[in-house]
């Protein structure tokens, strides 16, 4: 049994260096959805995203030219930003309601 | 497998956006009584791991990628009601920062990763449970087999939403034999994955591994 600082760290840890680093080398090809529209016909009838235009649309950094650094970047954000929102959503469900202060 | 705007019409965006919300609603209840202070932490790691990975696209077939959907393993390791809402928490962060997948298909994503897929992988988890010897690499193979399954249920779903709603004429039949003959190859990586991922947890830390806890227990927090 590892102890929980050494779990959590380390699969944080691992979290970081997929988004950030291993992610530079997943395949760029369209995924399930997107080739079945397209051999069928209905990728057409895609939109573009509202923010398609987003600083971190498409996981990449707007502004940085290295491809590498642009989505590593975007990936490392993202297992931040997510930590953070997931992090504070389950704390609070967790929480038992004779400790919530009223 | 996220669906991007205009795939789908509005009024059926909307529909799913309301199942969507009270299947995460439920989630939040169902989660007060399966969570508590020990286990919350790996439902948070549990979303972040599966954001890393939906970014790690593995080719299927000529031109054709894939990647984890990650709702069978969340389910197997915090349980159906978490795994929904940390596989929402995942689907927002996607389409709000990262453009992925439409802001008005955000409801027809969540229902079909973060509802189907999800209670697709717990259900044939728990069968497959009850069917294996009860040692830690059953509870890995059955998590194998519910990520396998969960891929091409979530296809389905897409495909309900495209019967019921789609933009294009193509034949909802031709829809769903390509959806699911793509997914069913994705779902090997799901099952690798989630496989692989089960037992690294088994090994570290048993004893927060939702699906690993005896049927007993599993049982009495259902009925809470």
């Amino acid at each position: 049994m590892l102890k929980n600082r050494k779990f959590y760290f380390g699969g944080f840890i691992l979290s970081l260096f997929l988004a950030g680093i291993l992610s530079f080398y997943a395949s760029s090809s369209p995924d399930g959805l997107e080739k079945v529209a397209g051999e069928i016909g209905f990728i057409e009838n895609a939109k573009e995203h509202t923010n398609a235009d987003g600083t971190l649309s498409d996981y990449g950094v707007k502004g940085i030219e290295n491809e590498r650094a642009s989505v590593g970047f975007a990936g490392a954000i993202g297992v931040v930003a997510t930590a953070v929102v997931a992090g504070l959503t389950f704390k609070l469900i967790a929480r038992k309601p004779g400790k919530r202060k009223s | 497998m996220h669906i991007p705007d205009g795939f789908i019409d509005v009024q059926t965006s909307a529909i799913f956006a309301g199942l969507a919300a009270a299947g995460v609603a439920t989630a939040l209840k169902g989660a007060r009584g399966q969570l508590d202070e020990k286990t919350a932490p790996l439902a948070g790691l549990t979303a972040v791991f599966i954001f890393a990975v939906q970014m790690l696209n593995f080719p299927v077939a000529a031109g054709t990628s894939g990647h984890l959907l990650g709702g069978a393993l969340a389910a197997v390791l915090v349980g159906p009601w978490a795994a929904t809402l940390a596989l929402t928490v995942v689907l927002l962060m996607q389409g709000f920062l990262f453009a992925d997948g439409g802001l008005t298909a955000v409801g027809l994503n969540v229902f079909n990763m973060g509802v189907i897929g999800v209670w697709a992988g717990y259900g044939a988890f728990m069968i497959m449970r009850k069917l294996l010897p009860k040692n830690k690499s059953s509870i890995a193979v059955a998590a194998s087999i519910a990520g396998l399954l969960s891929v091409p249920a979530a296809a389905v779903g897409f495909t309900i939403q495209y019967a019921m709603g789609a933009t294009a004429t193509f034949s909802t039949t031709t829809v769903l034999s390509a959806m699911v003959g793509t997914h069913v190859l994705i779902g090997i990586g799901e099952a690798l994955i989630t496989g692989l991922t089960v037992s690294a947890v088994l090994a570290s830390r048993s004893d927060l591994v939702f699906g690993w806890k005896d049927n007993k227990t599993v049982l009495e927090i259902k009925h809470a």
